[in-house]
């Protein structure tokens, strides 16, 4: 009982780093997140504000050399046909892709979340999780196998005795193409496919909170099935699918490689970025273009946000 | 005596916040002390500087003598059981009971040795193999207990620590407490907010308030003497009235009366029963005499008056004890 | 609970379409890697064969690829590891000044599309004329990966307790001894998780990598040069099949590990 009352310091220069900092833990919160604002605060956020000055520059036509004045003629540019028809045909795309992925993902997740159980379950687990996380270059890679001229998808038409109806799908114009996966149909599919499970997790997760004694009560107060769904199960379902709809959205915007691949060659606002930075040489054009999705989702962001949508991530 | 604790002019500022403002606070060797006070008023800060979780803006803090301002908790001979207990929930009992030990670099088999006589004390042997998590409420506390005692503290720290248990588990634990207390000869401080706790178990007693030490002293001084409004308040069920309506000292003072301290008497002065309550052998009566309201104790007898009924009461003005003047 | 109810006919065929939807173009990666075809994607397959396994497993641009991936995964998750539990255990420890500040600029590089991450590091590469390497890459990939990591350890600081840290050093721990015996315990499972993540998110990244790599090849750089310009299917075909065995077993490995917490609950869900 009579040992000391304080403990004599340990030595060690580790020891008295550390002793220092526990007597002032600013200094020591401060210590800690040093590393990161100097990597993202600096390096990252100095690039991005970097490339973004740069979009008010503007390249000399003949020399191909980058003008350092302030000008807005590069965001001009944007507005000629040939630019602005990239941005349409991307929101577009961006739009037609979150609707049909919000369509068929809410079965999937209803199923899911409701009715499956036991082994059915553990399918609808690996079924989701496996495209998910397999490598997206796999995925695309797939959808060429599915789509090519000669492949399985063809074949499967032929044996139905349908060859006529994918004849008169890819004769339709615009959508149509050689094959499909030459086609703006095709690029639609791999989107839908490769962003699917993005709208299906949070969906699913929105939908395994609604109590079913919610929907028995709906039915008990005289709701046909239709109208429970309509009233009752698709509100609550709502925050999921805009919480999924940002990721489907913002992922079609930014993406540039499925487009180049599977596609009918004409440009979307990634490889339009791709392009001008790259062989264009262009980097205050294709500054200006990486401006419209950070503008576009922006947007997007403050309305979901105001929906509630950030509750159901 | 040496004092075990003591605090001179010691403040803590977090922002603008005054948690703990210029306390001056001496603490014995092998007390029993409570820290009392509703919550925010700054006695568990108090508790936190002892420990060393804190450091004070201002003052001074020594512990048996020496400077402990600055010193970091591991380096302090002074344990804590804390509110929520923290068992380490990664570690079975015995493990929690010896970390101590272990970081001190005791060899296994003797820190072992050690926390199993430790759970012996607090009556939990055999139950050394446990995960945290399946013990019941009362059981971590004993194990937060062994763990602290198992370091052999000079100051043994305790933040509410009977605070989550039921009420009769909390009355046993009191009780308990204050034995090992003695049988160990410990320094114990004990931080509450019910004063019926604080009274009943201390040796003495400090009164917080608003980051102030409001009084400090033994419980039959803090419950019949108290120093300010507040602590008649809190305290007790004191009634607290102007000095001069208690016919006790000038206007402009406070004074407190006990309610046991008022009796009926037919040349008194009138008071309007408002409500009443059995409590057994006494009964309890809200009376309001004019714009004063006062709770009196009477003996339950057979003549109770009815709510709403007018009584005479009288006091003896030397039962009421006049307060200092307002801080 | 909604055990005797069935499912309406029309939802379950909608369903069991989805999940075919799914499954299949992955399975179709199986099929074409023993394809005796080797100049176009035919189906059904002319005849199977094993001997484009051999020839992949002989590739030595494959295997440098692979090398450089998990060379580039193992670099940026350890940054991660390291940069993400320091800034979640300041954000969920303590409030300062910036604190909102710093936990939305973590998410930032995911948020954004990763074209944009890539165009402005690449930019920023050549205003400062920094050549690309093998770190060039890494940089790019740790920007990334810090948020996984970040977001795993900071909702596991939030649940444990701050009185954990208290009592282990009111116990006698030094800073060192309290963050080895009882910090790490307590959130080495998110960590190792978030690893994970980081992990798999670095190797299968393409994006950003495509801007920062120079001249090198990580695997899925490699994979999108032959989807691209294709020169030997068979090989691609092996290679893809290969990268899917390679995620399917850690999923695989998940989904008992958290059912078997499922039937120890007990619960009816």
């Amino acid at each position: 009982m009579n040992s000391a009352a304080i403990f004599p310091a340990r030595s060690g220069l580790v020891a008295r780093a550390v002793d220092w900092m526990i007597r002032h833990p600013a200094m020591f919160t401060f210590l800690m997140v040093l590393p990161i604002s100097l990597w993202l605060g600096i390096v990252y956020i100095g690039s991005l504000i970097a490339l973004l000055m740069q979009s008010f520059f503007s390249i000399d036509e003949f020399s191909g050399v980058i003008v350092k004045e302030f000008t807005l003629g590069t965001y001009a540019e944007l507005l000629r046909p040939a630019n602005f028809d990239i941005i349409l045909r991307t929101i577009l795309m961006a739009a037609l892709v979150t609707l049909a992925s919000a369509v068929i993902a809410f079965p999937i997740a209803y199923y899911a979340a409701r009715y499956a159980k036991g082994k059915w379950k553990a399918l609808f687990y690996i079924g989701i999780m496996l495209p998910l996380w397999s490598s997206y270059l796999v995925k695309v890679y797939a959808w060429k196998l599915v789509l090519a001229k000669e492949g399985i998808l063809t074949w499967i038409f032929e044996k139905l005795h349908l060859s006529w109806l994918l004849d008169g799908i890819l004769s339709l114009p615009v959508i149509g193409g050689n094959s499909l996966s030459v086609s703006y149909l095709g690029t639609f599919i791999v989107f839908i496919y490769i962003w699917l499970p993005y709208m299906i997790i949070p969906v699913q997760a929105a939908l395994e909170r609604v109590p079913g004694a919610m929907l028995e009560a709906a039915s008990d107060l005289g709701a046909t099935p239709r109208q429970s769904f309509r009233m009752v199960l698709f509100p609550l379902a709502l925050p999921g699918i805009i919480a999924g709809s940002i990721f489907t959205f913002s992922l079609t915007l930014g993406d540039y490689i499925i487009p180049q691949i599977i596609g009918s060659g004409r440009l979307f606002i990634g490889q339009a970025v791709y392009v001008q930075q790259g062989t264009a040489g262009n980097i205050p054009l294709a500054a200006a273009f990486t401006v419209v999705p950070i503008v576009i989702m922006g947007v997007y962001l403050w309305g979901a946000r105001k929906m509630g949508a950030f509750d159901a991530l | 005596m040496t004092e075990a604790v003591s605090f001179r002019g010691v403040s803590r500022y977090f922002g603008h916040v005054r948690a703990v403002d210029g306390v001056d606070l001496d603490i014995c060797d092998g007390e029993f002390f409570a820290m009392l006070g509703p919550s925010g008023s700054g006695k568990t800060t108090c508790l936190r500087l002892i420990a060393g979780f804190e450091q004070p803006t201002s003052g001074e803090i020594k512990i048996y003598g020496e400077e402990a301002s600055g010193v970091p908790p591991y380096r302090r001979n002074v344990n804590t059981v804390f509110q929520s207990y923290a068992l380490f929930p990664h570690m079975n009992v015995r493990d929690n009971v010896a970390f101590g030990l272990r970081v001190k670099g005791v060899s296994k088999p003797e820190r072992h040795k050690a926390a199993e006589e430790a759970l012996a004390l607090v009556e939990l042997a055999g139950f050394g193999d446990r995960r945290a998590g399946e013990l019941s409420g009362g059981q971590r506390q004993r194990v937060a207990l062994a763990r602290a005692l198992v370091n052999r503290p000079r100051v043994l720290l305790l933040d509410e620590p009977l605070g989550a248990l039921d009420l009769k588990l909390r009355e046993q634990m009191q009780h308990e407490l204050r034995q090992l207390q003695r049988s160990l000869g410990l320094t114990f401080v004990f931080v509450t907010h019910d004063q019926k706790e604080a009274l009943s178990m201390a040796d003495r007693v400090a009164v917080f308030a608003d980051g102030r030490m409001q009084q400090v002293g033994t419980p039959e001084e803090i419950y019949s003497r108290p120093a300010s409004r507040f602590v008649a308040d809190f305290v007790g069920s004191s009634n607290v009235i102007p000095a001069d309506f208690a016919g006790a000292g000038p206007a402009g003072r406070w004074a407190s009366l006990r309610p046991e301290d008022i009796h009926l008497d037919p040349r008194g002065r009138d008071a309007v029963v408002t409500s009443r309550a059995y409590h057994g052998r006494v009964i309890k009566l809200g009376l309001s005499l004019g714009c004063h309201k006062l709770t009196a104790l009477l003996p339950a007898t057979a003549s109770v008056p009815e709510t709403g009924e007018t009584i005479r009461v009288s006091w003896d003005a030397g039962r009421a004890h006049v307060m200092g003047p307002e801080a | 609970m909604h055990s005797e109810k069935r499912a309406p006919l029309a939802l379950k065929l909608a369903a069991a379409g989805g999940l075919v939807f799914l499954l299949a173009p992955i399975a179709l990666i199986f099929v074409y890697a023993f394809t005796t075809e080797e100049k176009s994607f035919r189906w059904p397959p002319p005849g199977l064969t094993t001997k484009w396994l051999g020839v992949t497993l002989g590739r030595a641009d494959v295997w440098e690829a692979l090398g450089l991936s998990l060379k580039v995964a193992a670099i940026s998750t350890s940054i991660a590891l390291v940069l993400g539990t320091m800034t979640a255990a300041a954000v969920a420890r303590s409030r300062f000044f910036g604190r909102e500040t710093i936990s939305l600029l973590v998410i930032l590089p995911i948020a954004l599309p990763g074209i944009i991450t890539g165009i402005s590091l690449r930019s920023a590469f050549s205003l400062l004329e920094i050549p690309f390497s093998t770190w060039t890459i890494v940089l790019g990939h740790a920007t990334f990966c810090i948020v996984v990591v970040y977001n795993n350890a900071v909702a596991r600081f939030r649940r444990t307790s701050g009185a954990l840290i208290d009592a282990a050093m009111d116990l006698g721990a030094d800073g060192l001894q309290t963050f080895r015996l009882v910090i790490l315990p307590n959130i080495g499972t998110a960590l190792l998780a978030g690893g994970m993540l980081a992990f798999a998110l670095s190797f299968d990244e393409v994006i950003v990598t495509t801007f920062t790599a120079g001249n090198q090849s990580t695997l899925p750089i490699w994979m999108l040069e032959e989807l691209i310009r294709p020169r030997q299917r068979p090989v691609t075909n092996v290679v893809a099949m290969a990268v899917v065995l390679v995620t399917v077993i850690p999923i695989l490995a998940a989904y008992w590990l958290t059912k078997e917490g499922e039937h120890t609950d007990g619960a009816e869900k």
